[in-house]
């Protein structure tokens, strides 16, 4: 029931049709070609005073963090490319992976899909914002996938253990199914699911323990 | 005693940077004045570029430079360059732009006029095959390295019996028969012909292949996504044509390559060739769509089977065609397929022939099990459709027709060094409950059907002869140098473990040093073909023997007594003179120079070994050999794999409900690794066998299945959540260690186990195509025209 409630008010704030709505009220359009970042050339100063405020403040990792962020710049990019944040992959550009989840006020969300605009005055965490900042202690799910040895390669591994911390959150208690439902916005290639199945239900039992 | 590290579970030591976010794959990597470079695509499949005019993204702010196909380097033949005016592919790269952010390189893309003349276009090779029929390329459909480019066409009649739905007896540019098959044939009790599809399907690595390079002078420093690290280093610097000394190459994490990856990446080259013009370091970010293109391929079949058996379920011929779609520049995993139809089971009488076929479809390449995952999901349904006509249970046709480890097959007669195909065999039965749920089969609940199928898959899994290099410093730690790639498989810690554990040495003080070649690199084995297990823990073993024996040599020097009476434990080397540890074994043997610390180096290493261990030599006692322990025949494993389906007959949908795996690898090493392999790989092969399709327009030759989402791999909803594997664990009598690699053969298990359970849903029915997709089985299930001809390829 909880889970329905949060997809429910996820749907009203970041569905694909704000999105869209968005990147046309700043009045550019997404390109096919590629994704859109840094102070473009193209975007003489005149285009982007007129549309909207290009260095605003986020709230990344419990840090604000001032930054220079186009109006159709997408969340991925801008931690990935202006706030050094690499640890959110680029799997697909187009929410079919996962590989780039954040969360958002709590949230799992694809970042590749969040303008940067609308998460202002939200709090964005990333996978590199999960260890303790003081005694760099590692979350109890980072402390469950390396318990369990999680992951092969290891690129889909900061958005599914992202997807993790939300779960826990939504869902202290998981069945295996529950857990491999809240997971399933996340895609790994090297199909490593059972062992990712296996962190997941630690992770909830370390939460539970805390 | 210090711990045991073969077989337990033991993290990777990356694991930590992985899950924080630290890990830096190619993507990740920065360096000042960075730019980005974005790839122009050709639209058709078959092209040439007749005049390009690039002078409005040139004059656009902040687009910095054009890199085009003339200056990069260019091959003769069917041989694939970085960029080219002669597209043989849609999607092909035919240019790069350089601009200060990817926004405006891709933006200069579409200002640039471009001017292509669309030539004729191959899509499915027996199209191509057809007298009369199209070819791939202007010069002809077959190329030699001899004679250049020529036409070959089957005949008129081959294609009346192929069109009249019977296997052809066509003229093949490959061919190799054993035995007396037409004799053995005519003595069989049961002879079942069936026409095969298997589809080609894209790698889709998690990581595409992205890129970054740029030069300091003449050396050149490479961050690449790439499977293999040494090795690809040194195809960098052939490709480039520059002495591998002098690039500095950086391949720390890999996201996955699947074979897509294995020396590195044709489009490696560009980032290089394209700093080197412009004085500035450039990344190339490749999307998911340009992955889908130029990410690679496994090659698909059309194939015609003969299988002949005897009363008792024995296999005792085989005729096999194959026809490969190798894609532009001619990947061709065919031969391993007729190798392993034989293999696994053991007619005693084969013809094999093939006929590789260059099309006008995205590059292939070796795609995990390549040719023994296609071969076996295909005839894993027949061998059991065979045992159901004889009146005998499939598990027996399995263990009747399997091999033992004195198999001779192949046309060259190949040994292998064990096989325990059969025990796999027996304990996936019995962890699957196989007498028990073979009784289920059929069963019906509502619309749903349950069927169970077994698939039994080996594939090749080591070589020999590779260099290992380690050092103990005078911190008496052991730092074991890996040329081998971070790929995934664990493999750059666990090949290291029986290394350590001769030394003595608990896990905590072993340093495994990969990933950027300025901190040196033995002669390592491209990371494919399931090598890697076998070749590194024995050229780590062989170092580490050596090690072992100056640590004695150093001691008896420095307290006196015999070398050999002293023992190597917990860091420290004890003996009749008394004890020191080895950091000071280290500090001596860097004093005593010579081979002690890598000043003398031994006769028998690669020569790509040589300008590392120089550049380590005096920082400690150094552990350097070639494997020379030596081994007869070729290594090979096998998963069993078990799979119980709902096949809903409404709907046509696939319900993979139970799966277990069982392999036999050898000395297990990794347990937990292991799994996470055995599952994996089959999960792969179940993407294979029904989720991932290719689709291309035949019209304009344009793939429609071109995004994760219109070819999709299994996702975590895919597979129950409860999966079993085992291990028969059974050392490999002919290695020092007895681990066999296991990276390939689950991806056939978990083929063949899916599309033999689909077919005893069906009732025992082989569609005998891949992808088994919804639409595909509600036809057959309906018994509907299926809207496409028995052997096309790419179908929607």
């Amino acid at each position: 029931m909880e889970q329905q409630e949060s997809v429910g008010v996820l749907e009203q704030k970041y569905s694909r049709r704000t999105f869209i709505k968005g990147v046309i009220a700043t009045g550019a359009t997404v390109s096919s070609t590629g994704y859109l970042f840094r102070g473009s050339p193209l975007l003489g100063a005149a285009t982007y005073q007129s549309a909207t405020e290009r260095l605003i403040t986020l709230n990344v990792n419990g840090q604000d963090r001032r930054v220079d962020v186009l109006p159709h710049e997408t969340l991925a990019m801008t931690l990935r490319y202006k706030l050094g944040l690499t640890g959110t992959k680029l799997g697909c550009d187009r929410a079919e992976c996962g590989a780039c989840t954040v969360l958002i006020d709590g949230v799992a969300q694809y970042g590749c899909s969040m303008l940067t605009h609308q998460v202002r005055g939200r709090a964005v965490t990333t996978v590199e914002g999960l260890e303790d900042p003081d005694t760099g202690e590692l979350s109890v799910v980072q402390q469950a996938v390396l318990e369990e040895g999680g992951f092969q390669c290891a690129f889909c591994a900061p958005g599914f253990i992202m997807s993790m911390t939300a779960m826990i959150q939504d869902n202290p208690n998981p069945t295996r199914e529950e857990a491999a439902v809240a997971l399933s916005g996340n895609l790994c290639r090297c199909a490593d699911y059972d062992k990712i199945l296996t962190c997941a239900m630690r992770a909830a039992e370390l939460a539970r323990s805390v | 005693m210090a711990e045991k590290l073969v077989g337990t579970d033991i993290a990777p030591p990356d694991l930590r940077a992985k899950i924080t976010g630290r890990a830096k794959y190619a993507e990740d990597f920065r360096a000042p004045g960075m730019v980005f470079a974005k790839l122009l695509l050709s639209p058709m499949p078959h092209a040439r570029v007749r005049r390009v005019d690039a002078s409005r993204a040139l004059a656009m702010p902040g687009v910095i430079d054009i890199l085009r196909a003339d200056e990069v380097p260019a091959r003769e033949g069917p041989r694939e360059a970085c960029l080219t005016d002669n597209p043989r592919y849609e999607g092909e790269p035919i240019l790069a732009v350089a601009a200060v952010d990817e926004e405006t390189a891709a933006a200069a893309i579409e200002e640039i006029e471009i001017d292509f003349e669309p030539l004729p276009f191959v899509l499915d090779p027996l199209d191509s095959l057809r007298p009369g029929g199209p070819n791939p390329y202007v010069e002809g459909n077959q190329f030699s390295g001899q004679d250049g480019w020529s036409e070959f066409k089957w005949t008129a009649a081959d294609f009346e019996a192929i069109d009249a739905g019977l296997m052809p007896d066509p003229e093949c540019p490959v061919e190799w028969t054993k035995g007396d098959p037409e004799s053995a044939f005519a003595e069989s009790a049961l002879v079942l012909e069936e026409a095969i599809v298997h589809q080609s399907l894209t790698h889709h690595p998690m990581e595409p292949r992205s890129n970054m390079a740029y030069w300091e002078g003449d050396r050149l420093f490479a961050f690449v996504s790439t499977q293999s690290s040494q090795q690809t280093k040194f195809a960098l610097a052939g490709a480039l044509d520059m002495d591998p000394e002098n690039i500095t190459f950086v391949s720390e994490y890999c996201g996955g390559g699947f074979g897509s990856k294995i020396a590195g990446t044709t489009i490696m080259q560009v980032p290089a060739l394209f700093s080197r013009k412009i004085g500035r370091p450039v990344m190339l970010r490749v999307t998911r769509y340009e992955e889908n293109y130029i990410g690679r391929a496994r090659p698909g079949f059309q194939s015609w089977l003969k299988m002949g058996f005897l009363e008792d379920g024995k296999c005792n011929a085989i005729d096999l065609i194959i026809v490969q779609e190798s894609g532009p520049y001619g990947a061709g995993d065919y031969n391993t397929a007729g190798m392993i139809a034989d293999l696994t089971y053991t007619p005693q009488n084969m013809r094999f022939r093939a006929v590789p076929m260059y099309t006008n479809t995205p590059p292939k390449a070796a795609q995990r099990g390549p040719g023994g995952a296609q071969i076996i999901s295909m005839v894993e349904p027949i061998l059991e459709k065979a045992g159901r006509e004889l009146g005998i249970d499939r598990l027996e046709m399995h263990r009747i027709n399997a091999p033992r480890s004195d198999v001779r097959f192949g046309p060259r007669d190949t040994s292998l060094t064990s096989v325990h195909a059969v025990e796999a065999l027996e304990q996936g039965a019995e962890l699957f409950d196989w007498a028990s749920k073979v009784q289920l089969s059929g069963q019906r609940n509502g619309s749903k059907v349950t069927g169970v199928g077994i698939g039994l898959s080996p594939y090749t899994a080591g070589s020999r002869g590779r260099d290992g290099m380690m050092i103990i410093r005078p911190d008496g730690k052991l730092y074991v140098h890996q040329g081998i790639g971070n790929l995934g498989t664990h493999s750059i810690a666990d090949t290291a473990r029986p290394a350590a554990e001769l030394l003595g040495y608990d896990w905590d003080d072993v340093v495994i040093v990969w990933g950027d070649s300025s901190r040196g690199y033995p002669r390592s084995t491209v990371q494919a073909g399931s090598q890697t297990t076998t070749a590194h823990t024995r050229a780590n073993r062989a170092a580490a023997e050596d090690a072992l024996r100056k640590i004695r040599a150093v001691a008896a020097s420095a307290m006196g007594g015999s070398p050999g009476a002293y023992r190597v434990d917990n860091g420290r080397v004890s003996g009749p003179g008394g004890t020191m540890t080895l950091g000071r074994i280290a500090e001596r043997a860097i004093a005593m120079g010579g081979e002690y610390d890598g000043h003398v180096l031994p006769g028998d290493i690669h020569e790509q070994t040589v300008p590392a261990a120089q550049m380590l030599a005096g920082q400690g006692l150094m552990g350097i050999a070639r494997d020379n322990f030596g081994g007869e025949g070729s290594i090979y494993s096998w998963v069993a794999g078990f799979a119980l389906v709902e096949l809903d007959e409404e709907t046509g949908v696939v319900e993979l409900k139970e799966y277990v795996g069982v392999t036999d690898c050898g000395t297990v090493i990794h347990p937990r690794s292991l799994g996470s392999q055995i599952f994996g790989g089959s999960i792969q092969g179940m993407g294979m066998a029904m989720t991932q399709r290719w689709v291309f327009d035949p019209k304009w030759g344009v793939p429609f299945a071109n995004r994760l989402y219109t070819a999709r791999p299994p996702g975590i909803l895919d597979v129950p959540p409860d999966l079993k594997w085992g291990a028969v664990d059974i050392p490999d009598p002919q290695d020092p260690i007895g681990a066999k690699g296991i990276g390939e053969p689950p991806v056939g298990a978990g083929a063949a186990a899916l599309t033999c359970a689909v077919a005893d849903a069906m009732g025992g029915r082989c569609v005998c195509r891949t992808p088994l997709t919804p639409d595909i089985l509600l036809a057959e299930i309906e018994g509907r025209d299926r809207g496409f001809g028995r052997l096309d390829q790419h179908i929607g």
